[in-house]
């Protein structure tokens, strides 16, 4: 005889759905908490720092002691060094990727290669700093300047660069690389006709992280290349330059009487820059997602 | 009848310690079409893949034994392997058209091999998607992605692929085994013609499939050659007992 | 002709593959040579007791690196306080709990949080943070190690939720389904099914946020009011102090090359990097995911 369950049975049930009741708004109010100061933190910014962006503010030299004018050079500098961080990490990023993905062994070398990847990732921004102080700087001989500056932050963008290549190139079936081959192709040939052309977004998606990164660090710059103030553009990849994020720790933190105004102009021009970089991304993203047929 | 191939004591074990294939012996004729039937894990389809040499891809720990095709040592470390896979076509069981377009995918090989001439290319592809009888329903649409095709008119398209390097020798391991009937016929009638210029093996997707295209037939049992004859001899008078009962179907 | 040159552009790209594969391995190397090379003279210019000492004061020769050891400790520790909870309570309700469209819009403003400059948090910090803690708890200032804990919190976050809700999404379904048929609730399978299937990669996760956390510098050298005092007692919290990090970025830029206090700054860098080596040694140990491909050469 199957036993009916008693009345009495389904309130442990009921008690277990009260609690998951509970658990569940508990959770979602922590998880709220912690993303809501950011969109908190947007709209602040954007409320103080728009009246401060004109035309002026973008475009024209900094003045009397930066307490007026604009913040041009900063972003012309920021500009030469995303640009110059781009020059030799994406080169360098996507063929260390290549490398892992396609050509290297499952041995002891690439376990170390990995090692090594993971561990450039978590180096402090500030040692970085150091190390170019003590390779580009001094021991090259390339002086404080964007050249010097840009090799740093290569360095410190190449794991991200590495690891996310390595992901889009992963993605491309196996099966593709068999079939190329197996029509007479090289390695190479493979890799430059099919995986490349088929991982592109997923790459630029990591490349764009990486620059984005590397345009708001400060602490790899204070010592290689940033420059406190400079009356005129930089005219050479050997001279310094100044740079948003470096001109915003200036201005909130070394330049007495400094308005207020200026510093969330230049807060806000350089959230924005990182908002348009993350949207990009997510735009490369999802159109990495879509293309594949397969 | 010319031997265009032969295989000698060849044995090849999988890093893992698989021993896929022992002491294979076989002489393949030229210009016929020659089936390699037997149980799931027999061994065929690594049996295919020494002839283009493909297995290099894969994780094999050794191979013994002598592959000669036209007399050559093909497992010579010093081959032009390159030159091998276009004289050795192989089509796969999925139907893998490479993320291109129809066009594309049957010109690749060629490109790949260094065919600059646009009127070349052009003749090239025609031919081939006519070969594989695809070319009426695929010549208004080129450059449509290869995706838009139907799953056999994606096998016939590989198999065009193929076809447009002009192999000698062409490798179809199970083709049709996710086609349906028709698609299915359409590539065994194609691959009837075909036979006259190429030597053709196959692991045909069921027994049935080799009485109906195959000259001869190598049955394989845990990676050993067990019988090789002709289609008649193996259907009718197998030699091996476990021919006999592999192909009345007692196992398998 | 053509081929043979094809050839050679083929043999000389796969040459500068390979180098470049084992780049990453040489920079590591060329890093840890320059931070020993001009960190180890610190030993031989300063006494191991005085740079062990409890004072940093490099105008009278005082370089005693506790304090700044310690500093770097109590912001990382009041950190991780904000950062593990917050973060992994998110991962878990992004990756189990929350609608598929909430998640997709929380998902990119937690990345937008890691992308987020530190000098901007470190404004934010000296703006906003800063000033509320003053009046709130009363206290003398509000650049504090607590203030450098709040907002290194946020540094850390990003990290942990989205490694961790990676950790949590690849928990197969069928050990949820499983849980489920035996009539589990959901809530009560997420703790005890899920998380814990999962916890390899929230251990990773919470190891990789922590370690940027002790790395980070601009933040913590803008809010955390730069003095670098021993930390007597847990009220130290509430006071300013000093990390290493925000030592080197605020004394390397006027120090004379090659001077002891310069190898000083380097030897900080060099147990920096050692520290973080070690997370990542032990992070790399337990997380040794396999990237073998699964997929078999068609057959
Ligand atoms: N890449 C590989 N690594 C390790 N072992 C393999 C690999 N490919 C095949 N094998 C093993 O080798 C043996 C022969 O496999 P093969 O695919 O050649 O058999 P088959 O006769 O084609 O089988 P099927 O009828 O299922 O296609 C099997 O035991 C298989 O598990
Ligand atoms: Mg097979």
């Amino acid at each position: 005889m199957t036993k009916i369950p008693a009345s009495g049975n389904a309130s442990p049930v009921l008690k277990q759905l009260i609690f998951q009741q509970i658990g569940f708004s508990v959770v979602t109010a922590l998880a709220i908490l912690t993303v809501l100061p950011i969109i908190a933190v947007l709209v602040y910014i954007i409320y103080l720092g728009a009246p401060a962006i004109s035309w002026e503010f973008l475009t024209a030299m900094p003045q009397n002691g930066m307490r007026s004018g604009g913040i041009w050079p900063a972003i012309v500098g920021t500009f030469y060094l995303t640009l110059g961080t781009a020059i030799f990490s994406v080169p360098l990023g996507v063929a260390s990727a290549i490398y892992l993905s396609e050509y290297a062994p499952e041995n002891r070398l690439t376990r170390l290669i990995r090692l090594a990847i993971i561990n450039l990732a978590g180096v402090p921004s500030v040692v970085y700093g150091l190390f170019g102080l003590g390779l580009f700087v001094i021991f090259l001989n390339f002086g404080t300047s964007i050249l010097s500056a840009s090799l740093t932050l290569s360095i410190m963008t190449l794991p991200v660069i590495i690891s996310t290549t390595e992901e889009a190139l992963r993605a491309v079936p196996q099966s593709f690389r068999v079939v190329s081959v197996s029509l007479g192709a090289t390695k190479w040939q493979t890799i430059r006709r099919i995986v490349l052309p088929q991982s592109t977004a997923g790459i630029l998606t990591g490349v764009v992280l990486g620059l984005e990164r590397a345009a708001g660090e400060t602490a790899p710059i204070l010592f290689t290349g940033a420059a406190f103030f400079l009356p005129r553009l930089p005219n050479s990849p050997l001279d310094a330059t100044m740079a948003l994020p470096y001109h915003l720790f200036v201005i909130s933190t070394q330049v007495p009487g400094m308005p207020i105004q200026i510093q969330y102009g230049t807060v806000l021009v350089l959230v924005a820059f990182v908002v348009l970089m993350n949207i990009i991304a997510t735009i490369l993203r999802s159109r990495a997602r879509a293309r594949r047929s397969w | 009848m010319t031997d265009k191939i032969i295989v000698e004591n060849f044995s090849l074990t999988y890093s893992d310690g698989t021993e896929s294939l022992f002491d294979v012996d076989i002489h393949i004729p030229g210009n016929k079409i020659t089936a390699l039937i037997g149980p799931a894990g027999g061994g065929k389809s690594t049996f295919l893949r020494i002839f283009n040499r493909l297995n290099d891809l894969a994780d094999v720990r050794e191979v013994r034994g002598n592959v000669l095709i036209d007399d050559v040592d093909i497992l010579d470390p010093e081959l032009d392997v390159i030159a091998l896979r276009r004289k050795i076509g192989i089509v796969f069981s999925r139907p893998l058209p490479l993320p291109l377009t129809i066009y594309q995918n049957v010109s690749y090989g060629l490109e790949i091999a260094g065919e600059r001439n646009k009127n070349k290319l052009n003749a090239g592809v025609e031919h081939a998607l006519q070969m594989a009888e695809l070319w009426e329903e695929v010549k208004g649409r080129l450059f449509d992605s290869a995706y838009s095709l139907s799953g056999g008119q994606q096998q016939r398209l590989c198999l065009a692929r193929t076809l447009a390097l002009e192999p000698e020798i062409i490798l179809l391991d199970e083709p049709t085994s996710a086609l349906d009937p028709v698609a299915t016929a359409k590539i065994e009638s194609s691959l009837s013609e075909l036979k006259n210029q190429y030597t053709i093996i196959i692991a045909p997707h069921n027994t049935q499939q080799a009485g109906r295209i195959a000259d001869y037939v190598a049955f394989f049992l845990q990676g050993r050659m067990i019988e090789f004859s002709s289609v008649e001899n193996i259907f009718t008078r197998p030699v091996d007992e476990r021919t006999q009962d592999y192909i009345s179907g007692k196992f398998g | 002709m053509a081929a043979k040159s094809q050839k050679i552009t083929g043999a000389l790209i796969t040459k500068g593959i390979q180098f470049s594969g084992f780049s990453s391995i040489l920079f590591v190397l060329l890093i840890m040579f320059f931070l020993f090379y001009q960190g180890i003279p610190a030993l031989f210019d300063v006494p191991l007791g005085d740079l062990f000492s409890q004072r940093w004061y490099p105008i009278e020769s005082l370089y005693g690196i506790v304090p700044l050891i310690l500093g770097s400790l109590i912001v990382t520790l009041g950190a991780s306080l904000i950062a593990v909870p917050f973060g992994v309570i998110t991962a878990i309700y992004i990756a189990e709990i929350a609608p598929r469209w909430l998640a997709e819009i929380m998902k990119p403003l937690v990345e937008l949080l890691a992308g987020l400059p530190s000098v901007v948090l470190g404004f934010l910090g000296i703006l906003i943070v800063s000033p509320f803690l003053r009046d709130v708890l009363n206290l003398p200032t509000g650049l504090t190690a607590f203030t450098g804990s709040l907002l290194l919190g946020g540094i850390a976050i990003p990290t942990i939720v989205s490694i961790s809700e990676d950790a949590l999404k690849n928990v197969p379904v069928s050990y949820r389904q499983g849980s489920y048929a035996l009539g589990v609730t959901q809530w009560q399978t997420i703790w005890s099914v899920t998380v814990p299937a999962a916890r390899r990669g929230i251990l990773t996760a919470i190891m990789l946020g922590l370690g940027r956390t002790i790395g980070e510098t601009m933040t913590v050298m803008m809010v955390t009011g730069n003095a670098p005092v021993m930390p007597a007692s847990f009220m130290a919290l509430f006071m300013p102090i000093r990390t290493m990090t925000a030592t080197i970025a605020s004394e390397m830029g006027e120090v004379a090359g090659g001077s002891p206090h310069y190898h000083v700054l380097f030897f900080i860098g060099l147990i920096l990097f050692l520290f973080t080596l070690a997370v990542n040694i032990v992070v790399s140990r337990i997380s040794t995911q396999q990237l073998k491909r699964s997929e078999r050469i068609l057959s």
